[in-house]
């Protein structure tokens, strides 16, 4: 891999640029668009980063069927609207997926749970790749294995298309228990957590010393008003991914920009209020109890 | 007396920067709105990020004409990446607007900054993720005592960086990659193009806090 100054680029580096750009990505709201157009209302209300995708979350819940990469010229039609970085996703263990996004030069690619899996058993190895890959995961085990494949950045996994943030919360708190257990433990316990956990040592034992993730954790899943953003960034989140929530409530462009300004000040109760006042009608939502597709168990 | 900096905290890598500060001994505490400018400061950090989301936050919040009027005023202000389109006076947009409309082409190559730096910068012109890289610059001071000179040799790291196209009047090169201005200066503001929070050199920090 050679960068525009001709420069190559070694993997070590590669996946320490990768990691920093989701660093950049910190304090920001990444959104799910599906066309230029919205891509453009996202940007206009400050995302930090959009999702191209042909149906958000929601929408593949009630379509049904197999769910895929989206068109890669519906993808280009949005990184060519924005300046922002643009994600996209790929199926779980889809690595031919992932290889035609790293194509189009995509920005980050996401092995999502939202798609249908491509591979029961595999996840994609994301070391043979250049550019960087974010993954969801709903406790630190699967997070630290996600990171072991090679994922520069990890999210929760919460419920997507639901609207409802119950999920996210209890995968978000997991996490973080686990962390601070981790953080606790003595070095000689390490190599059996390792072992329960199913996870490398090197990289627990980095959890162990520094008490958090190698890489940014993101909030996602049900996330719908800046309330739930704020809680969200409250329970330890770096930032936060809203799908469905946006463009499936009455007034997108506002509730973005609110939630957008709910990730900066989410412990200013009063700035919240004012957030919070008149943003129209939010996504109708579905109860975790009612949904027939958990997606959140798909790839462990 | 360690001098106290106030560090932008409306989105981006804010703590990396924090850290940086607190290691050379300053007091560092965030800016996330306009009460945040009751406590005293020396200096002012723009940290990386996406310029496009600062731009509106420091509307939003009721920071940008505070902070305009400090900046232009001389306190003394380092950006970086997204810090640097902030405070340069010329930002241009990045290629291709293919299939939008005129409205949105213009809108998007726009980012409305503090423009106190008198330089043109190119938003995103090393490419998209993919083009990110790591580089060695030389230190501008030091390229007249010969280029091999180890000491003016420092670290850069580009994550999605914008390009130093022009300088303006009274504004001179700090930190140069390939010949070209990657990091500059103008009265007590510097700008630069790459993290100096990301990699273990001081040089920039050090540039930065003589004036603090």
């Amino acid at each position: 891999m050679t960068t525009a100054q001709g420069t190559p680029v070694n993997h070590t580096e590669r996946v320490a640029l990768n990691r920093q750009l989701a660093q950049m990505l910190k304090g920001g709201v990444i959104m799910d668009v599906t066309t230029p157009e919205q891509a453009r209302i996202a940007e206009e209300a400050g995302a930090c980063a959009v999702m191209a995708l042909e149906r958000i979350p929601a929408d593949i819940r009630a379509a049904g069927g197999v769910s895929r990469m989206s068109d890669p010229a519906m993808i280009k039609g949005i990184q060519a609207a924005v300046t922002i970085p643009v994600m996209a996703k790929c199926r779980i263990g889809h690595f031919a997926e992932a290889q035609i996004l790293q194509a189009i030069e995509i920005d980050y690619v996401d092995e999502s749970e939202v798609l249908s899996p491509a591979d029961d058993t595999y996840h994609i190895d994301k070391t043979a790749f250049a550019v960087p890959f974010v993954c969801g995961a709903r406790d630190l085990g699967e997070a630290l294995r996600r990171i072991a494949e090679g994922a520069t950045m990890i999210r929760t996994k919460g419920e997507p298309g639901t609207g409802d943030v119950v999920q996210a919360v209890r995968h978000m708190r997991k996490m973080n228990a686990e962390i601070r257990r981790i953080q606790n433990l003595r070095d000689d316990e390490l190599f059996e957590a390792a072992k329960e956990l199913r996870v490398p040592l090197e990289l627990l034992r980095e959890v162990h010393e520094t008490g958090k993730l190698p890489v940014v954790n993101f909030a996602a899943g049900g996330i719908a008003t800046p309330a739930d953003a704020a809680l969200m960034m409250q329970l330890g989140a770096e930032g936060v991914f809203v799908g469905s929530g946006i463009f499936k409530s009455g007034d997108p462009a506002r509730r973005a920009a609110a939630i957008v300004q709910a990730v900066t000040n989410y412990d200013d109760a009063e700035r919240l209020a004012a957030l919070s006042e008149n943003l129209g009608e939010a996504m109708v939502g579905i109860n975790e109890s009612e949904i027939q597709i958990i997606m959140e168990e798909r790839g462990q | 007396m360690a001098p106290t900096i106030a560090v932008l905290a409306v989105q981006g890598a804010f703590i990396e920067h924090e850290r940086r500060l607190q290691a050379l001994g300053c007091e560092a505490f965030e800016l996330r709105q306009a009460a945040d400018l009751a406590r005293p400061f020396d200096g002012l950090v723009l940290p990386g990020g996406e310029s496009t989301v600062q731009a509106k936050l420091l509307r939003a919040v009721g920071l940008f004409d505070p902070l305009r009027e400090r900046i232009a005023a001389g306190l003394p202000t380092l950006g970086t990446c997204a810090g640097l389109i902030l405070l340069a006076e010329r930002v241009e947009g990045a290629g291709d607007t293919q299939g939008l409309s005129a409205d949105a082409a213009a809108r998007r190559a726009t980012v409305e900054g503090f423009r106190t730096l008198p330089v043109t910068v190119s938003r995103n012109a090393y490419g998209r993720q993919l083009g990110s890289f790591r580089g060695e610059g030389l230190l501008a001071s030091a390229a007249s005592e010969g280029p091999d000179e180890t000491a003016a040799r420092i670290p850069l790291t580009f994550i999605r960086a914008p390009r130093i196209e022009g300088l303006g009047t009274g504004t001179e090169p700090l930190v140069t990659l390939d010949g070209r201005p990657v990091a500059v200066r103008h009265g007590n503001q510097i700008g630069a193009a790459f993290h100096p929070e990301l990699d273990a050199d001081d040089t920039l920090y050090r540039l930065f806090l003589e004036r603090a």
